[in-house]
């Protein structure tokens, strides 16, 4: 299969074909004929077709990556403003291919999931999802920081007008409240990219942006260091997000319409902990390691492991509910990479796959209840396991893969996270390990709610269950948390090597500034007492 | 002889920048525009003839902006007629922030 | 360290030998209940999926009324009701559940006696470990797909198996009118999958599969009928409680990782005593977050109170699951790290007082419960007691005996009492009463209604009050016997628990276990009077309608009296002269004879077969004055007629349960939800946001000061861009 891809030259021209074939399709979708019902048709038509084709042309890559390999694969390096140092360097590891897989798989099933519930303004609709996808996937796969920018708001603008034009009531308080959070933290990391920029090499040469540049000829002071650290954490912590920076993702979340929360939990949180993987921690070890910062941030995401998991538990809105578990989530594969072990940051990334399936079936679940019932909120419910089985069946299949319950995909990530992190940060772990009981807790509470009980709302009784499209979008999802639970061994062979480069760059980076042992563990390897 | 053109166009422009600020009907105003502009016009003129013909390349610059703004102002003028019934400055307020 | 490894690589290299032998057919031992879940599933997901003009939901799914969808549901939840109210037909598939269900189970049984004939032959000294794939490969982390058989693994899974089978068969009469009949199939028969897993899983994290998959089929046959609230909340309670102990048991494993670097039975076990200092810190904290899991799953103080309430649950799911197999996995994990319990003597002695404790708090509460399968659960909490004094004093063989006698004897029993339950509802149902068919102040004389049942359910009841030869007093006689042996001397009796000498503890745990056998008595004798004698209660005119069950109940119901009775002749002991002494103990030497040596160091040489006889009759003794002191006081006052005057001062605390449910839920259950709402979600979150707001609300007001400006007439804009000129003008041109 590999040298049948490599024969096409296909790792030549795929990065270059992922980011084109969207914004193709949206050129075509602007250009439709028609009236406005005929428009709606055939624009999320042409956008499934995009989609699909995107989806086909990336799982080669599935096959084409090579983990023995080093270095980045598929890449392609095209100049740019060369004056300025900036160049179109894009490609891959085994992190950035398993989200860009996890991209292009759920982006169809999104179309599908809107399929009949976005009904205005449907051709501005997927223009604006295509748009996105390109966005993001320009920020999993570019290799130039200033790139990266481009892509990076690329993909906040869609979403913006996303939110603020088919989302809920209150739109338009949460697409500002999203946008200029992100903003915030976004502009700070364009003046840190700009000073690093500036600081590669020799101070009188010309600036560059190469991301393989900057991790080896990058000369800041300590003191800078830890500014550009904080100004990379900022905009990546409040994309993640983690605790104190949290809260436009609720009000996103419950906001934003169903492909809208799907993209946004499933792939868009990923980008914050994708940029600590790939950016912050590997270009300022040293400031990222200090003792100080290291126990405040695993502070933070431990904290926000148990308060996500707290306060969804009282959550009455469940499209809420699954935006504070994400919150408890993403804090997992904050401490996964900041415990720093190869078992926690492969668990930091299994993390982040699983979260965007499990989460995105749930917003795929939910927005098929809402379309029908349009309430979100758990009360409207309960009893409703007896009308639509099927739906009953796989709201607690996803709902317990996002538990964590062994044999699916959530048991993986987090066992890894938790284990490796108990290697260097036991109490951290220790603590963190209580959110999965609280995990058990908030969903089962809300699905008994919601599936069980007495079926005592009259309006609930003559639900539809699912039908052949909404069975058929959620398919790929549940086959993946079963697939991710029993045999996760495939993806995790293709992300070892990144994760254990992550590693190394990391302590080696940070030893190299400090030659004593940075850490000790607190529980130590019995050899070591000297019995 | 740039002495005297260039006092012409001071005159014509200053003309110009009287008609905007004191009078209310949107087409004498805009037509005070176009005498400021011919005045600059007339300057690059007189200075080209001094100092090289390139000046005066700008003039046919200027002239174009000044077609292209005729046939926008004039649209939104009428089209603000057709809305309000009037072309009074003073009781069209739409840029208040 | 050298000759060891050595040993261990010769080994690698020579074959098992139980390769080549039915032992290489393990695989298959979980897949034939997963695909019978698989086929089960299907068949419950295409019943309700497109509704055939035979299923009894037809009508429901297209009900125009939506009122009279409603009430159907409602009349689908009986308060207390265990079976069902039969609705008007059976099962669309009904036939080819009833085949698939038990046939998968029945299939695995005849596989797993196959792979005991092979093994009974080679009777291996090694583990025969099969690996099938890399589960979890993450740098020195390697965690594989594979089980592991050895003599422990296959005793639970004839068990598991073999009970399994019978239960199964017991359900095919008991569910068949159900619609939801293939469900149920589907969720009994993942639970087999799911234990068969937790048995034979080859490291912790396999076992950890199991482990939280069976939690997780309990959750879902607790919560069977979910149309009632109580079911549901049951099914909800057991997973929480569960996954507190589940907690335990992760934390375990990352402690053994981080100090051994492997969790595979076999690597923990060939490093731990080089790895792990014996009765130190660490191997004991390990010991008692596994202890944790193993509370929460066996429910045990002070995890125990899941299991009362999943007798919501469907009475044969209540017999399989919360007696005779899921709750006894705790013992097995103990088993399982007998080494490092052996290593760790204080977290050995807090298992026993665990045990000890629970079994008699447990027994204390089931005197004085009505529900019939209420004390039953309070039983099977300290019956289950018992075994954890036998491991936590290191009596492994005692607690595995007692796990599989009391898997007969409880199997029966919660068997009977559905057999009970299903005749008294069908009493009730025809008579349109709303009695509860539960409640045994209903029953009363069914002993000449239900003549087998009551047959039978008296030998299960001999078993577990211990009266000689039936199967339970072999089994409880062994433990209180090793109990009394380790306080006289092992390294338990000379480690110290919370600073108390362990000899005192022991012999403290063995009065304990002899006033809970005496309880133990007294509330069964207490259930089979109120049940089968005396005068009936159930009402004149239900009675006629009381009678015995369909074959296919009483059929499993005789195979598991039967094991009632001569199931203790698995392990007699040495000085009784009947057939061959200690079976079970020869069996299962090579698993736990390590840990037993390593635990019972330092006893005084032989003991004196005297004592043992002696230490019998004592238990015999205390059975027998708990038959006749229950048979007394019930005999002298009238029966308590349900709705009665309640009880007072220390009776009502006893029929309340200590009212610990109602400490956990005002003491954290609702403090914490309150907490997350009120300080976290309001609080925090207000907090958060209103911060955030009120920065917004600062450059609001910044922009309100140039919105000001913004007069909206040109005039006003050409006047100030004049100005503005003229005064760039004045300070440029000099």
């Amino acid at each position: 299969m590999r040298e049948m891809l490599l024969a096409m030259g296909y790792d030549r021209w795929v990065l270059p074909a992922l980011l084109l074939i969207p914004l193709a399709a949206a050129a075509i979708i602007l250009l439709l004929p028609g009236d406005a019902e005929r428009r709606w048709h055939s624009a999320r038509a042409v956008a499934l077709a995009a989609f699909t084709v995107e989806f086909l042309v990336s799982v080669g890559l599935w096959w084409s990556f090579d983990p023995a390999t080093p270095g980045w694969q598929a890449a392609v390096h095209m100049p740019w403003i060369p004056s300025w140092g900036i160049s179109f360097s894009v490609g891959i590891d085994g992190i950035s291919l398993v989200l860009i897989l996890l991209t292009t798989l759920t982006m169809p099933l999104t179309v599908l999931g809107s399929w009949t519930s976005v009904r205005t303004r449907a051709p501005a609709f997927y223009t604006l999802m295509l748009i996105l996808t390109t966005g993001m996937l320009g920020v999993f796969m570019a290799l130039d920081l200033f790139l990266f920018y481009i892509m990076w708001e690329l993909m906040l603008v869609p979403m913006y007008f996303i939110i603020g034009i088919w989302g809920g009531e209150r739109r338009i308080y949460a697409s500002v409240k999203f946008f200029i959070y992100t903003m915030l933290g976004s502009l700070l990391m364009l003046v840190a990219i700009l000073y690093v920029g500036f600081h590669v090499g020799n101070p009188a040469a010309p600036p560059g942006f190469g991301y393989d540049d900057l991790l080896t000829r990058l000369s800041v002071t300590p003191v800078a260091a830890r500014w550009l650290f904080g100004a990379f954490f900022l905009a990546f912590a409040i994309k993640v997000p983690m605790f104190p920076f949290h809260t436009w993702l609720p009000d996103a979340h419950v906001e934003a319409p169903t492909a809208g929360s799907v993209v946004l939990a499933g792939i868009m949180l990923k980008m914050g902990t994708f940029g600590f993987l790939r950016f912050a921690l590997p270009l300022f070890p040293q400031a990222a390691l200090d003792p100080t910062i290291r126990a405040i941030v695993l502070t933070l995401a431990v904290v926000g492991i148990l308060y996500g998991a707290l306060v969804a538990l009282v959550q009455p809105d469940f499209k809420k509910l699954v935006a504070y578990s994400s919150v408890s989530h993403l804090g997992f594969v904050m401490l996964g990479i900041f415990a720093l072990t190869l078992q926690s940051v492969q668990g930091a990334i299994l993390v982040m796959i699983n979260h965007g399936i499990s989460t995105g079936a749930l917003f795929l679940l939910v927005g098929m209840l809402y379309e029908r019932r349009h309430s979100r909120l758990i009360a409207a419910y309960g009893g409703i396991a007896r009308v639509v089985p099927l739906f009953a069946a796989l709201l607690t299949i996803v709902s317990l893969s996002s538990i964590g319950l062994p044999g699916t995909n959530g048991f993986v990530g987090e066992f890894l996270v938790l284990l490796g992190s108990f290697r260097t940060e036991p109490w951290f772990a220790f603590a963190a390990t209580i959110g999965l009981i609280l995990a058990a807790a908030y969903l089962l509470w809300a699905i008994q709610r919601i599936l069980f009980e007495r079926l005592d709302k009259p309006e609930n009784a003559g639900l539809r269950d699912l039908n052949w499209r909404e069975l058929g979008l959620l398919a790929p999802l549940i086959a993946c948390i079963i697939w991710l639970g029993v045999y996760p061994a495939p993806v995790l062979r293709r992300t070892e090597p990144a994760a254990a480069r992550f590693v190394h760059l990391v302590e080696h980076g940070y030893e190299s500034a400090h030659p004593a042992p940075p850490r000790t563990p607190i529980i130590q390897p019995p050899k070591a007492r000297g019995r | 002889m740039l002495a005297e053109s260039i006092a012409l166009s001071a005159l014509l422009f200053v003309i110009g920048v009287v008609g905007v600020l004191t009078r209310r009907n949107a087409i004498i105003v805009f037509m005070c525009v176009e005498l400021m502009l011919n005045a600059v016009n007339l300057t690059f003129i007189a200075f080209g003839r001094v100092y090289g013909y390139g000046a005066q390349a700008i003039v046919i610059f200027v002239m174009t902006v000044a077609a292209a703004e005729a046939a926008v102002g004039l649209a939104i003028v009428i089209a603000i007629f057709r809305h309000r019934q009037t072309v009074d400055l003073d009781s069209i307020n739409l840029l208040k922030g | 360290m050298i000759a060891p490894a050595l040993q261990a690589a010769a080994l690698a290299a020579a074959p098992h030998p139980l390769s080549g032998t039915a032992a290489d057919w393990v695989w298959a031992l979980p897949l034939f209940p997963l695909a019978g879940f698989l086929v089960n599933a299907a068949l419950a997901v295409v019943a309700v999926a497109r509704p055939g003009p035979a299923d009894p939901s037809a009508d429901r799914h297209s009900a125009p009324d939506a009122t009279a969808a409603g009430e159907d549901v409602a009349g689908h939840g009986p308060g207390a009701g265990d079976a069902d109210a039969p609705p008007p037909a059976r099962h669309r598939f009904a036939s080819v559940v009833s085949l698939v269900g038990p046939l998968a189970v029945g299939l695995a049984f005849a596989l797993a006696c196959a792979i005991f004939a092979a093994m009974a032959r080679v009777h291996p000294t090694t583990p025969f470990v099969q690996t099938y794939f890399h589960w979890i490969p993450a740098g020195d982390l390697q965690v594989n797909a594979a089980f592991q058989l050895d003599q422990l693994s296959l005793t639970l899974v004839l068990v598991i198996t073999g009970v399994g089978a019978l239960i199964h068969l017991f359900s095919v009469a008991y569910m068949g009118d159900d619609p939801g009949y293939a469900r149920y199939f589907a969720y009994l028969n993942l639970f087999v999958f799911f234990m068969l897993v937790l048995v034979l899983g080859a490291s912790y994290p396999v076992m950890f599969v199991g482990w939280e998959g069976v939690g997780l089929c309990s959750y879902l046959l607790i919560g069977f009928w979910y149309a009632d609230r109580a079911n549901a909340d049951a099914g909800k309670k057991a997973f929480i409680v569960n996954r507190i102990g589940d907690f335990g048991f992760l934390i375990a494993m990352f402690l053994l990782f981080v100090q051994l670097g492997t969790l595979d039975y076999t690597g923990v076990l060939a490093a731990a005593p080089g790895g792990l200092e014996a009765g130190g810190p660490v191997v004991t904290v390990i010991c008692l977050f596994l202890l944790l899991g193993c509370a929460g799953k066996s429910a045990q103080i002070p995890l125990y109170v899941w299991l009362p309430d999943a007798m919501a649950g469907p009475t044969p799911v209540s017999a399989l699951i919360h007696a005779a197999t899921m709750v006894t996995a705790g013992v097995y994990l103990v088993v399982r790290s007998g080494l490092l319990f052996a290593m760790a003597p204080a977290a050995s002695l807090t298992v026993a007082v665990m045990g000890a404790v629970t079994a008699l708090f447990a027994a204390t509460i089931g005197l004085k419960q009505w529900d019939i399968k209420k004390v039953l659960a309070y039983s099977t909490i300290s019956q289950l007691g018992f075994m954890f004094m036998a491991v936590g004093a290191g009596a492994y063989v005692a607690g595995i005996f007692h796990l599989v006698t009391h898997a007969f004897f409880k199997a029966l029993l919660f068997l009977g009492a559905g057999s009970v339950i299903h005749a008294m509802h069908a009493a009730y149902h025809a008579t349109h009463s709303h009695e509860d068919a539960q409640d045994m102040r209903n029953m009363g004389g069914l002993r000449a209604r239900m003549p087998v049942t009551w047959i039978l359910m008296w030998i299960a009841t001999l078993a577990i009050a211990g009266v000689p030869l039936f199967a339970g007093f072999f089994s409880k006689d062994e433990i209180l016997g090793t109990i009394f042996d380790r306080a006289g001397g092992s390294i338990l009796r000379d480690a110290h628990w919370l600073g108390i000498p362990g000899g005192v503890v022991l012999y403290a745990i063995y009065g304990m276990g002899l006033v809970a056998a005496f309880l133990t008595a007294v509330y069964m004798t207490r259930l089979m009077l109120y049940t089968f004698h005396g005068q009936n209660r159930t009402g004149e005119a239900a009675r006629p309608h009381l009678h015995e069950a369909p074959w296919l109940m009483t059929g499993p119901l005789l195979v598991l009296g039967a094991l009632s009775a001569v199931g203790g002749f698995l392990n007699t002991p040495a000085f009784l002269p009947i057939g061959p002494a200690e079976t079970l103990a020869r069996w299962l030497d090579p698993v736990v004879g390590p840990a037993t040596a390593l635990i019972a160091a330092g006893a005084p040489g032989d003991a004196d077969p005297r004592r043992g006889l002696l230490l019998s009759l004592i238990a015999a003794a205390v059975a027998a004055t708990g038959i006749v002191v229950a048979v007394v006081r019930l005999g002298r006052s009238a029966p308590v007629r349900a709705g009665a005057a309640p009880e007072t001062g220390i009776e009502s605390v006893l029929a309340h349960r200590y009212y610990v449910d109602e400490a956990y839920d005002r003491g954290i259950v609702r403090p914490l939800l309150a907490f997350s709402n009120r300080v976290l979600w309001q609080g925090v979150d207000g907090l958060i946001d209103g911060l955030v707001t009120l920065g917004a609300r600062v450059w609001v007001w910044f922009g309100g000061i140039g919105s000001a400006l913004q007069t909206g007439r040109v005039g006003t804009y050409a006047w100030a861009l004049v100005v503005g000129a003229l005064v760039v003008l004045a300070i440029t041109i000099r």
